[in-house]
């Protein structure tokens, strides 16, 4: 039986204060639209928070986002930030970058957008080791419209498109990342939100195409449709299963209803970005003119 | 004002080179596009050419990847663009309409082939002008150009650019494999070059709002990726500040202006060239490399005693309905070559309202008219009139 | 819009905020803290929620972890050497 207010010290009420990371959010478009025990506030409040320790100037930061509930994360930041079509984050951003070599560029997505039909884009930024920071919420569901499965829904559980239970074999992204030649990939889930906010931070700060991958709950969709509980016993189930092995083999990150959830640093490396390749071996030969 | 790095004297280019070095005369600084015949000539002449006035040619893994590369190029600055044919063309739509939707500046040039499908890869059509004018889902207003010439290609690149600064969107250039790949003379010379640069927002951010219209319906200055505006750019209908408000009222208010922004500013985009119109008993519409052939046409023609002329729309949308209704008054019919089965054809027949006969002069694509098919739909109208 | 009220504990490096209205009772902060500082409360915010309470707030080491899983930004922490509330004892094993 919790005590009763009046028994417990009284707080003080304050009338005028406010979070201190709002100057990173549009307060204006504040609540956002996100169901309550959704893990994709606790990702922006990691981003927020790994901005403000970074202490980077705001008008050096853009934030670009595809289309899903994690696409609504670009509205709610309080950057350039670009909300674009369904799966073209990426391209965008490296648009975006080129235009701007000298700025910081997030992508903020969800694992239906960056792995189904933006999968062609987020492999060949990889490989050309564009130098933008892409953080996948992966809560296995194409929430937006309803829970359908995706590119990342473990074999057997359930979707609006997969009601006798998902029977396609999904990513594992750490291993598509890391695969296709990113220079920095880690995993984590939103219940390990200050160390996926340290991984924001080396994330952002790291040139090159550098990855962050947020298991979430999805308690509306995925959650309620696999029998799951609430968003909470989500976090729970993170909490018992999560195994923290930094540099281990991202192959060994796949996911299945029952497995270990494997977290951490796989993959931190030197590559030169996109754009230092293309100053050396284009620009410099044409320095003369 | 001259940029440097502008290709000057005279030369023998193609039209697909002529339009590289049109945009780099533009002040294009990035070009993100992908393989495609009969466009190839454009993004190879662009990865040789960008690096020398400092700019960035990619190479994106498709013509989806493009378009949303040369979206982000934009709002970073940069004047940008694509090139393409059909297939790409179709691929690049739903982020054409986010382009649109965002009025965001930049150029895409159709060198159109036959279709559909896979087609004929290098032989010519030009059945991709109603995929211009509605390709994207949804209503909104659009500008196609059409270049009869490597010379025309050269500078209607530039003015495409400068509409697509001026009016913010994205403006096509739909020129098709015959121009592109013919070789002609091509006069270039710096000094005559007009460029429109980017308008900066002329309001300090707390007052600035994203898609506060001027009298010409086109928002006020274009704040850059890192000036201080933070701005929200998105696909979402979305009000004057660029926030997402999932509303009616607020789709009729932006959506309306999409459309009327062109609509609106028509006169100042139409571009034509007139031939014997004054004394013309039949007018031949038409454009691009059909233009070519339908002065041969208008020489069989004249040498027969027949009164023809020839509107060649170098701006084929917006269509120059004013031109043709007056024309529609006093003369006996026109004639529209073009090849595809009858496109744009149909504009200038809900123009003409039935008023006088329009004959469609169709051709499925992989060659050009004989002048004598249009000579032969020529004769058939002034039959019927008389 | 309505006032937002905030709530504040003094703890023992400096204090503890929470914004009854803004929270969606997701349970993460009370669940997940450290140091069990909190536990829903009774009464209902603004939209329908049981809000976290503080229960001791002194257990509170303001190690920011409920500010950062928090999903609606309603509860943050601050460290404040000036308002902290050291017993004694502790200032001495803090200052050593």
């Amino acid at each position: 039986m919790p005590l009763k207010a009046k028994e417990l010290p009284a707080p003080e009420i304050l009338r005028a204060e406010s979070h201190p990371m709002k100057r990173y959010l549009r307060t204006d478009r504040l609540p956002h639209i996100w169901c309550s025990a959704c893990g994709l506030g606790t990702a922006l409040s990691c981003f927020v928070y790994a901005l403000d320790e970074m202490q980077l100037d705001l008008d050096d930061v853009g934030v670009v986002s595809g289309i899903g509930c994690t696409g609504r994360v670009a509205g709610y930041v309080n950057l350039d930030s670009y909300h674009t079509t369904h799966g073209r984050a990426i391209p965008f951003a490296s648009g975006l970058k080129v235009a701007k070599p000298k700025k910081k560029v997030i992508v903020f997505s969800g694992d239906g957008d960056l792995f189904a039909i933006g999968g062609n884009h987020f492999i060949h930024a990889a490989r050309r080791n564009i130098d933008i920071t892409v953080i996948c919420v992966n809560n296995f569901t194409y929430g937006m419209t309803g829970g359908q499965f995706g590119p990342t829904t473990p074999l057997g559980s359930r979707g609006t498109t997969a009601p006798y239970g998902n029977y396609e074999n999904p990513f594992n992204l750490p291993y598509v990342a890391a695969s296709c030649g990113a220079v920095y990939v880690a995993r984590w889930t939103s219940l390990h939100a200050r160390r996926l906010k340290e991984a924001m931070v080396e994330a952002i700060a790291k040139p090159g195409f550098t990855f962050v991958e947020i298991i979430s709950p999805c308690p509306t969709n995925y959650g309620r449709r696999n029998r799951l509980g609430e968003g909470i016993d989500e976090l729970r189930y993170y909490a018992e299963k999560s195994v923290i092995r930094h540099g281990a083999n991202p192959k060994d990150a796949d996911l299945y209803p029952g497995s270990e959830i494997l977290i951490g640093k796989f993959v931190e490396l030197e590559r030169p970005t996109f754009l230092e390749v293309y100053e050396e071996r284009v620009m410099k030969k044409n320095s003369g003119r | 004002m001259p940029v440097n790095g502008i290709l000057s004297g005279v030369h023998f280019m193609n039209g697909d080179e002529a339009c590289a070095e049109g945009a780099i005369a533009a002040g294009c600084r990035l070009f993100a596009g992908y393989p495609i015949t009969p466009q190839s000539e454009i993004a190879e002449r662009m990865s040789y050419r960008l690096p020398q006035v400092g700019g960035v040619f990619i190479q994106m893994e498709d013509e989806i990847a493009s378009m949303a590369a040369v979206l982000g190029g934009a709002w970073g600055g940069m004047k940008a663009m694509s090139a393409t044919s059909g297939p790409g063309f179709s691929l690049m739509m739903e982020n054409l309409g986010l382009g649109m939707m965002t009025e965001t500046p930049c150029v895409v040039i159709n060198i159109q082939r036959g279709g559909p499908s896979t087609g004929l890869p290098t032989l010519v059509g030009q059945a991709d002008m109603m995929q211009a004018r509605w390709g994207s889902h949804g209503d909104y207003g659009v500008i196609a150009l059409s270049p009869s010439s490597p010379q025309e290609a050269f500078e209607l690149t530039i003015r495409a650019f400068n509409l697509a600064e001026t009016y913010r969107l994205p403006v096509f250039v739909m020129s098709d494999e015959m121009v592109g790949h013919m070789y002609e003379r091509v006069v270039i010379d710096p000094e005559r070059i007009e460029t429109v640069e980017r308008r900066k927002p002329a309001k300090p951010p707390e007052k600035f709002l994203l898609y506060e219209p001027g009298p010409d319906l086109v928002p006020q200055g274009m704040p850059l990726f890192g000036d201080g505006y933070r701005v929200h750019i998105t696909g979402l209908t979305h009000d004057e500040r660029g926030y997402p408000v999932i509303d009616a009222e607020t789709q009729n208010r932006t959506v309306t202006r999409l459309k009327e922004k062109i609509a609106h500013n028509a006169a100042q985009i139409i571009s034509y060239e007139e031939r014997d119109l004054d004394s013309a008993d039949i007018v031949i519409i038409t454009y691009g490399i059909a233009a070519r052939t339908s002065l041969g046409a208008l020489e069989l023609a004249r040498k027969q005693g027949l009164k023809v002329g020839m509107l060649r729309l170098t701006t084929v949308w917006p269509l120059p309905t004013t031109k043709i209704i007056e024309l529609a008054e006093r003369i006996a019919g026109f004639v529209v070559p073009e090849i595809n089965l009858g496109q744009v054809v149909l504009e200038v027949e809900r123009v003409v309202a039935g008023k006088v006969p329009v004959r469609c002069v169709p051709h499925a694509g992989g060659d050009i008219h004989q002048p004598e098919q249009i000579l032969h739909a020529i004769e058939e109208v002034l039959k019927d009139a008389a | 819009m309505a006032e937002v009220l905030t709530k504040r504990w003094k703890t023992k490096h400096g204090y503890l905020y929470i914004q009854d209205d803004e929270c969606k009772g997701c349970g993460f902060c009370i669940e997940f803290c450290p140091k069990q500082v909190l536990e829903e409360s009774d009464y209902f915010n603004a939209k329908g929620f049981h809000p976290p309470l503080v229960k001791d707030a002194l257990a509170c080491v303001n190690c920011t972890f409920c500010q950062l899983i928090c999903p609606d930004f309603a509860i943050w922490s601050i460290k404040d050497p000036v308002a902290s509330n050291l017993e004694p004892h502790e200032e001495e094993q803090n200052a050593s």
